[in-house]
């Protein structure tokens, strides 16, 4: 812990990378349902209108479509927004502008443009929510040429991620994973963060990798432990970032350990987890011991929150799939 | 009828009532006795969910405190082959559909994504993403017409789609998509907001400079405002409203101006960005205070019929308390067994592998 460390959940990390950002250049604003005087759902944008003033924290009428469109216009005369969408289930509305104009920007004008627009989305269930507030939406976004898109899963690279969302000049779709808002950590916001492309090691370990991002990451950890225990040395590696993904990190990995279970929210089918498999068994076909396994949601929608426990993968069901790549 | 103008009241605040010219009502037939009874019953749903959701029984709750005579009104307006698309606070009007008020509760307490048969009572499950039933409705009332169930004459058989909506939903993309149909189609469909002033935080100022009635207008079609704590109002510009959608005099947006006097769910804190002042102000305007008394200076309210209300208050808040808590929970399969008319093999595996997991576990 450095001296400029303080002891936070994440959802003030966000606010604090937010106000640091603000602070640093006056061309970044925030666009958003309920960001002023309600400080956001969440309150990650608690005070900052009252710090910077309406024009910087601007309360946006209900429309999804109209935050992200008016968003690129902003960036494109010279602005850097940063939007809210209030709950995973409600960016949809604003899908058009996002796939077909704001990814598409650079590359349609041939690189005379960019829409340095970073849009904010709580996403991820468990937390008892009803339809629609428990969304995994990230592979609509990754399948989309043109968007980065990250999540964190600390307090640290909460705020780390979110300036270097902000300064980056093209679009990123910032997910915020709302189970863990309110989990604590240090941060140290005299950081030099690492690139926003950086996957992590978060824990060392040469019997198998275990990748995972966002709200999973603790659940990960624990599964790490709990193998510990039975003599299993588990590698944890963080994603961090879903699109560009960062090869490398995971094919040395499993280059070492010869074993992968990757792990998310999201249903199954055409997921982030497929991408993973596909990319390391690619690269790294000769290395492993037993073929990429994916613990994720079912290919259902989300469930009534009285089945969110068991729908979502948990620690049983990451150590079942852990147990199942040992069985080859 | 007049658009951008003050709203229109039939029975102002001390429970007088006028007629209005712009607005005809035919007071003597309105039983006003059973407005005031679902407006009492709409509201002890409403505190008794409140009750339930701190307790812990649901996970969140939107409350209609205030929009009583709006829902009620509406609702008396429709006939039973009228088709409703809700949001997710017309209590008032499901209670009034004959909707299960207990039916009600699961979605908000997790054990279900819907709750109700949509078609028993011709009342749609709740929409939680704002506006994007406005267009349900629009798609609806185009089969109404193919099907030729509107303006023939035949009161049995003409029908409309009364939408529901909120102020904030004005502002969304699809909502406004809605109405240009509605416009160019001329479509049997009434579009009902209550205006409760608030969007959470937002106040209608962030939302739109004119009133809800008076865009209508821009759309093409004709927009009126009401005085949404009246249930006179609400029910004779619904009445008229819906009369000409079923006679194929296309739509009609009815703004009822009310307000939301608890926050916007019990999740949210109001405190954050409106003045408790404000709040008394419109508690001072009371939809359900305003008919009782019109009603017990007409010496309509006997004795006999209060105590028969509140009879049945407390058998509905012994219903809610105890179907809430014996709502079942969905079975572990139930998300894979309705994802598609037919299960795919690969959905039964993974459904297969879940149920293996959770016997596992228990
Ligand atoms: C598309 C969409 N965006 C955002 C939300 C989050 N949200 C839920 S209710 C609400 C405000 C709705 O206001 P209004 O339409 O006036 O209806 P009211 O709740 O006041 O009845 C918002 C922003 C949502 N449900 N759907």
């Amino acid at each position: 812990m450095s001296a400029t460390s303080t002891r936070m959940p994440l959802a003030h990390a966000l606010n604090l990378g937010l106000r640091h950002a603000m602070e640093a250049d006056d061309k970044v604003m925030l666009l958003g349902e309920d960001i002023g005087q309600l400080g956001g759902v969440f309150r990650v944008t608690d005070g900052l209108q009252k710090s910077f003033g309406d024009h910087r924290v601007v309360d946006s009428p209900l429309g999804e479509a109209g935050i992200a469109g008016s968003a690129i216009g902003l960036a494109m005369a010279g602005y850097r927004p940063v939007c809210e969408i209030q709950f995973d289930g409600f960016v949809f509305p604003a899908m058009n502008q996002i796939i077909t104009q704001l990814a598409k920007f650079h590359h349609r004008s041939e690189g005379t443009i960019s829409v340095p627009v970073v849009i904010r989305i709580p996403v991820g269930g468990g937390i008892g929510a009803i339809e629609h507030h428990s969304e995994s939406p990230e592979a609509y976004f990754a399948h989309t040429a043109g968007l980065k898109v990250v999540s964190p899963s600390t307090p640290q690279e909460a705020y780390d991620m979110m300036g270097l969302a902000i300064r980056s000049d093209d679009p990123v779709i910032f997910l915020e994973p709302k189970r863990s808002y309110w989990l604590k950590g240090d941060v140290d916001s005299g950081n030099s963060p690492e690139e926003l492309q950086k996957a992590t090691v978060v824990r060392d370990g040469q019997d198998l990798t275990l990748v995972a991002y966002g709200a999973l990451m603790p659940v990960a950890l624990k599964a790490a432990e709990v193998c510990q225990s039975e003599g299993r040395n588990i590698e944890v590696i963080d994603l961090r970032s879903l699109s560009p993904i960062d090869d490398k990190t995971l094919i040395e990995s499993v280059e070492r350990t010869g074993r992968m279970v990757v792990a998310h929210e999201a249903s199954r089918t055409a997921g982030l987890g497929a991408e993973v498999a596909a990319r390391v068994q690619d690269a790294a076909f000769h290395s492993l011991l037993s073929p990429v396994i994916r613990v994720t949601g079912y290919d259902t929608p989300y469930p009534p929150s009285r089945l969110e426990e068991d729908w979502l993968p948990g620690l049983d069901r990451i150590l079942d799939g852990i147990d199942r790549s040992f069985t080859y | 009828m007049s658009s951008n103008t003050e709203p229109i009241t039939l029975l102002n605040a001390e429970g007088i009532y006028s007629a209005n010219k712009a607005l005809p009502l035919d007071v003597d037939a309105v039983d006003a006795t059973a407005l005031y009874r679902d407006m009492v019953m709409a509201r002890r749903v409403d505190t008794e969910a409140i009750a339930l959701q701190r307790q812990g029984e649901l996970g969140l709750w939107p409350s209609l405190l205030g929009q009583e005579a709006a829902q009620v009104g509406a609702a008396h307006a429709l006939k039973p082959r009228d088709v409703v698309f809700p949001t997710y606070r017309e209590h008032g009007v499901a209670w009034c559909r004959g909707v299960n008020p207990v039916d009600l509760l699961g979605l908000f307490r997790g054990t279900t994504l819907g709750g109700w048969d949509p078609a028993a009572n011709n009342f749609n499950l709740y929409t939680l993403v704002i506006g994007a039933q406005t267009l349900h409705g629009i798609g609806y009332a185009m089969g109404i017409v193919r099907d030729g169930d509107v303006g023939t004459g035949d009161p049995a058989r003409d029908r409309a789609v009364l939408v529901f909506l909120g102020d904030g939903a004005l502002s969304e993309g699809e909502t406004n998509e809605a109405f240009v149909w509605a416009a160019a189609q001329n479509l049997p469909v009434v579009f009902f907001c209550q205006n409760n002033q608030w969007a959470i935080s937002a106040p209608y100022s962030v939302q739109s400079k004119v009133s809800v009635a008076q865009r209508a207008q821009g759309f093409g079609f004709a927009g009126v405002r009401v005085d949404g704590n009246d249930a006179f109002a609400c029910l004779a510009a619904t009445e008229e409203a819906l009369a000409a959608a079923r006679a194929g005099k296309g739509p009609t947006l009815i703004e009822a101006l009310t307000y939301r006097r608890n926050p916007h769910t019990t999740s949210d804190d109001d405190g954050r960005y409106r003045s408790g002042a404000e709040n008394d102000a419109w508690a001072a305007l009371d939809p359900i205070d305003r008919l009782r008394t019109y009603l017990t200076s007409n010496g309509q309210l006997e004795e006999a019929i209060l105590e028969q209300i509140s009879g049945q208050e407390k058998s509905l808040a012994e219903q809610l308390r105890s179907g809430c808590r014996a709502l079942p929970n969905p079975g572990p399969a139930s998300p894979f067994q309705n994802t598609y008319a037919e299960l795919p093999w690969e959905l039964e595996q993974q459904m297969n592998e879940h149920l293996e997991f959770v016997e596992a576990g228990e």
